[in-house]
């Protein structure tokens, strides 16, 4: 069988596992709500992760559409970057499914096209797990970005009212 | 390279408390993101409270006082004597969990300690231990624990991470509120000085100026003339507001955040454009500079401070001998006007029961306080045919409606809202059915938590309702959140800019005053914010 | 403290309840002692204790009105207002009151929307999530409907209700009849429910993290106890006999204050009876005494009528706040500067005095 293929069969019980994976790294006595919580209103830590690895996960091993890839890794990224992790641990898991999948196929993947398939497979992934740092980086931007907004909008007016702000006149572009 | 970590510890996380350990005897961590910065002695000295000192809650040293202990000792058993809510709630609690998932912070941060269940038990512990004989003598076999710094840090770390949104009480089986929990919490700890500066510098503020920002009366004027000004840019008519003015029918008292923060700005010119166009049918209000602040974070400091600030109201009103009191759009204001004013600083005897000059309507609800919200106001106007709308102009927002807390859970107040909106605009849909009206969730950044150090913890607690906000947008294209509070308006763009950023944040009356047609306006091309209005793209 | 610590403390709590009237009446037979005088000073303790703690509560004032608000208030005539929800006056709050206390209503209350990806794409779907109101549904009203019929030992004749609830209660009596010894005497179907609701509630203290966290010894105390005397309950009805009449001349005796003790009842009968008095006298002392507490639940029983009515604070006390005065006094100048009225003009005598201050 193909490497896809092999992937393909596996596929519920890989996800099933990164997700456990990715559960695995909040409190222990919450685990269960993030995992049972089927409501993703109720419980949009756990459904994010359970919807957006099944994603991934599809577009990792098939499709590469990079634009999925980047929502659901942002739609992830996003919640870990405000959560108590470590930069690396927040974006852990997306390297994590390389040993995952390993693991799981438990074949011969050293020779032939299943070789050539598994590092194209890999090196997506760590392409990925890139991005995910890329992401990270742009959540804890976007977190300075908003801090300094929302310290501007507090007094928005009164600087404006005293003249202390200064709008960029319009003017022709061409010079 | 020996604190490398291996790849498989990577992406374990590292505070998952072992599976054998309880929860008592885990220390709370003071977490940069997560905490607040700790009160400034000059905003604590200057309304008098408690211990004032600077103070660093990140330093092992909190400077409390010699007698620390026996100031909680006592601070406890003065509150247990004085609120039936405070001692019932320390003794029946079955710990049955229905409030656990309940608590926004909890669902986006997964702390355990976040369950409002267990914010409770951190008081508790040590209610047991000071108070009942079974925890006296058993100690922790009774879940009774001794009141060490340690644990004065954890009840603090976790009492800044409750926004008082009182969504666990609405699921409890005996109604157990952990606002109410965390109000008398935030009393003792303010008894030993431990406020954060977020709240203790707009009290300080408040209580001298009359304002969370502190700015003085020329320059609240100032404001008012300014969007005075952008009124007339917009619509040509020019509003002539009174300040002060003795004599008037009517008080308004709106929050602060209103008149200087963005978007609030637009809300408050909407207030401006509103009683302008009501001038004609014999509508008499006033602004004051001196009650210019409805919005009252005493109240996130103990039931005095509250008081305190709250007592200009109606002060104010019987200086300038008006007849009833009119309230801006806000949050935790309304709970306060609603739930304690006329039993703080009532009774309000030198006032009449509001009627609207307008409709002559009586505001039944509002015998006793005679304080009007401005939103049951307008829909009487509407419901009256008193005013020409245009909902067509608000066209370009695809809108929902966030019920803040303290009017949904506080008061009740859930269609009066929704009938203003459906008014005003022809695109509205709501969020799902287990977020909004009584079940809203809080904006994260509630009761004086809307720091800027503490990002990562309003961001987390925003979650949950963010979460609802995108669903809406992704499925009905929303692009404008509407609400009643000023706490929303200041912290939801920031919570909404980091999970949603395509929509944007708006109060109620903004969208009123966009709809509102006067008499002999020029034709609007913009709307307050001074972007084009749908159909006019290209008159730029 | 761990879960695992807690459940053992609570058991060796449960130990001596056991072994007390097994060796007070087996080996000492101390049947008048256990019979007797333990019942009469549980009941005396429960009594006394739960009027000592509502006495208690009740000292302390309540002094702001804040129900927690569930539904729309009333306000206008033409908004469909929430009269149970967000009650307006007395009625609405027993209304509110009753539904809390004989349906569990806020327990009951978040309906669960549930997103579920299926092959057709996401679809809507409600989840049953209230395993937890069901089971303490069942649990109180079990017990409510045992403790009726145990109104066939106390009193003779046995009055009509008793006889009626038997009947309802009995009706699986045929179904269970072709497992050998069960089959006679009738099953109780609140018997099956008790004990059922019982574990439900036990286990879920366990297994869900969330719960396993929060849980005290004083949580599973009370689930151990009831166990037990659900379990010698149901030991005497079904496998070792004692003598009922006995056991009725007892009761009846204990309940028209001429106690006696007959002999020869059989000593499980004591330890059921023992529970019992433990249960009882540990009531006032515990968390079971949520069950009058929820009447005097602040954010359950008052009418939300707080802008209507001035609720009063029987401590409020005048506090000093910054008056119009003193903020005009201090921005007085920047005041008539920027065209603001005053009370008292720059020249005027208390303006002077409060410059020079």
């Amino acid at each position: 069988m193909s490497l896809n293929g092999l992937l393909l069969d596996k596929r519920s019980s890989i996800i099933k596992k990164w997700r456990d994976l990715v559960i695995s790294t909040y409190p222990i006595d919450t685990q269960r709500f993030l995992k049972r919580e089927k409501d993703r209103f109720s419980n949009p830590v756990g459904q994010t992760i359970a919807e957006d690895l099944e994603i991934l996960y599809d577009q990792l091993i098939k499709d590469n559409d990079i634009d999925q890839i980047s929502r659901s890794l942002d739609n992830i990224v996003r919640i870990r970057a405000v959560q108590d992790f470590k930069p690396s641990a927040a974006v852990g898991f997306v390297l994590a499914l390389k040993r995952l999948i390993r693991k799981e196929i438990g074949v011969d993947t050293g020779q032939g096209e299943t070789k050539d398939d598994m590092e194209a497979l890999e090196e997506r992934i760590e392409a990925a797990a890139l991005l995910a740092f890329d992401i990270y980086a742009g959540c804890k931007k976007k977190l300075y970005e908003l801090r300094v907004i929302e310290a501007t909008n507090q007094v928005s007016s009164l600087l404006e009212r005293a003249n202390l702000k200064v709008e960029i006149p319009e003017f022709d572009p061409v010079l | 390279m020996a604190d490398t970590p291996k790849p498989e510890e990577l992406s374990k996380i590292d505070h998952a408390p072992p599976l054998m350990e309880g929860w008592m005897d885990v220390p709370a961590e003071i977490r940069p993101g997560i905490y607040c910065y700790g009160g400034k002695a000059k905003n604590v000295a200057a309304v008098g409270m408690p211990n004032p000192r600077d103070w660093n809650p990140a330093d092992d040293d909190w400077k409390l006082p010699e007698n620390w202990e026996q100031i909680i000792d006592e601070g406890m058993r003065d509150r247990l004597d004085k609120y039936r809510s405070f001692k019932l709630f320390m003794d029946i609690c079955v710990r049955c969990g229905a409030c656990a998932d309940k608590c926004h912070f909890f669902i986006g941060s997964g702390d355990p300690k976040n369950m409002p269940v267990m914010r409770a038990e951190l008081l508790r512990s040590v209610y047991r231990k000071k108070f009942t004989a079974a925890g006296k003598i058993l100690g922790k076999i009774a879940g009774a624990r001794k009141l060490t710094e340690e644990v004065l840090k954890e009840w603090w770390t976790y009492l800044y991470q409750c926004t008082e949104c009182r969504r666990c009480s609405l699921f409890c089986p005996y109604g157990i509120d952990m606002a109410e929990i965390t109000i008398m919490g935030r009393e003792l700890t303010n008894l030993l000085g431990l406020n954060i500066d977020w709240i203790a510098g707009p009290v300080a503020n408040c209580n001298r100026t009359g304002n969370h920002l502190g700015i003085q009366p020329h320059a609240y004027k100032d404001m008012i003339d300014f969007f005075v000004d952008e009124i007339e840019e917009v619509s040509g008519i020019r509003v002539e507001p009174d300040l002060n003015r003795k004599g008037a029918e009517i008080l308004f008292v709106t929050p602060s955040g209103d008149v200087f923060a963005d978007p609030g700005t637009y809300t408050a010119m909407g207030y401006l454009m509103l009683f302008h166009y009501l001038k004609a049918q014999g509508l008499d209000i006033t602004w004051s500079t001196y009650a210019s602040e409805g919005g009252n974070f005493g109240f996130f400091t103990s039931h005095e401070m509250a008081k305190r600030l709250n007592a200009k109201m109606y002060a104010e009103a019987k200086r300038l001998g008006v007849k009833w009191i009119l309230g801006g759009e806000c949050g935790h204001m309304w709970r306060v006007v609603h739930q304690y004013m006329n039993t703080w600083n009532g009774p309000a005897d030198f006032l009449e029961e509001p009627v609207s000059p307008i409709t002559g309507t009586k505001f039944e609800t509002a015998t006793g306080t005679k304080m009007v919200h401005i939103i049951e106001f307008t829909a009487d106007l509407i419901r009256n045919n008193r005013l020409k709308l245009d909902p067509s102009r608000n066209d370009n927002l695809i809108v929902t409606y966030h019920d803040s807390c303290n009017t949904s859970r506080g008061m009740g107040f859930l269609e009066e809202p929704r009938y203003v909106i459906k008014n005003v605009c022809n695109n509205f849909y709501e969020m799902p059915p287990n977020t909004i009206r009584e079940q809203t969730f809080c904006c994260g950044s509630g009761s004086g938590l809307n720091a800027g150090e503490d990002m990562e913890l309003r961001m987390r607690g925003g979650l949950p309702r963010a979460n609802a906000v995108k669903h809406v947008h992704e499925k009905y294209g929303v692009n404008m959140l509407s609400c009643i509070c000023a706490l929303d308006r200041a912290v939801l763009p920031t919570s909404l800019g980091y999970w949603v950023p395509e929509v944007a944040v708006t109060g109620v009356h903004e969208m009123v005053a966009n709809a509102l047609v006067f008499d002999g306006e020029k034709e609007r091309t913009t709307n307050l914010r001074g972007e084009p209005l749908p159909g006019m793209e290209d008159e730029e | 403290m761990n879960f695992i610590l807690g459940m053992v403390i609570a058991a060796i709590g449960m130990g001596p309840v056991v072994m007390i009237p097994l060796v007070g009446v087996g080996v000492l037979k101390l049947n008048f002692f256990f019979g007797v005088i333990v019942p009469y000073a549980a009941l005396a303790i429960f009594v006394i204790g739960i009027i000592y703690r509502v006495m208690n509560w009740s000292r302390s004032p309540v002094p702001y009105r804040i129900p927690t608000t569930a539904g729309q208030e009333w306000s206008f005539p033409w908004i469909k207002s929430n009269p149970i929800d967000n009650p307006k006056n007395t009625c609405g709050v027993v209304a509110r009151m009753i539904f809390e206390v004989l349906t569990f209503r806020s327990l009951f209350r978040h309906t669960k929307l549930e997103y579920r990806n299926t092959e057709t794409g996401p679809k809507i779907d409600y989840e049953w999530e209230k395993w937890l109101w069901l089971a303490a549904l069942a649990f109180h009203y079990s017990f409510l409907v045992i403790f009726l019929r145990h109104f066939r030992f106390f009193m003779e004749p046995v009055p009509g209700f008793v006889h009626l609830l038997e009947k309802l209660d009995g009706f699986m009596q045929l179904g269970l009849l072709p497992i050998n010894g069960l089959g006679t005497p009738g099953v109780y179907l609140t018997d099956m429910l008790l004990m059922l609701a019982v574990t439900y509630l036990l286990l879920r203290r366990i297994y869900i993290p969330q719960v396993r966290y929060i849980s005290l010894p004083a949580d599973y105390f009370p689930l151990f106890l009831i166990l037990t005397l659900g379990t010698t309950g149901i030991l005497m009805r079904y496998l070792i006999r004692v003598d009922i009449t006995a056991v009725k001349e007892l009761a009846i005796g204990l309940f028209t204050l001429h106690p006696v003790a007959p002999e020869g009842i059989g000593v499980i009968f004591y330890v059921h009876l023992f529970c019992l008095c433990v249960l009882i006298a540990y009531f006032p002392f515990s968390k079971l005494m949520h069950m009058a507490g929820i009447f005097l639940s602040p954010t359950r029983n008052l009418a939300n009528t707080s802008r209507m009515v001035r609720h009063v604070n029987p401590w409020n006390y005048p506090v000093k706040f910054h008056t119009y005065e003193a903020y005009e006094n201090e921005f007085r100048e920047h005041m008539i500067e920027a065209g603001l009225p005053v009370e008292k003009g720059l020249d005027s005598e208390p303006a002077k005095k409060a410059e020079e201050e």
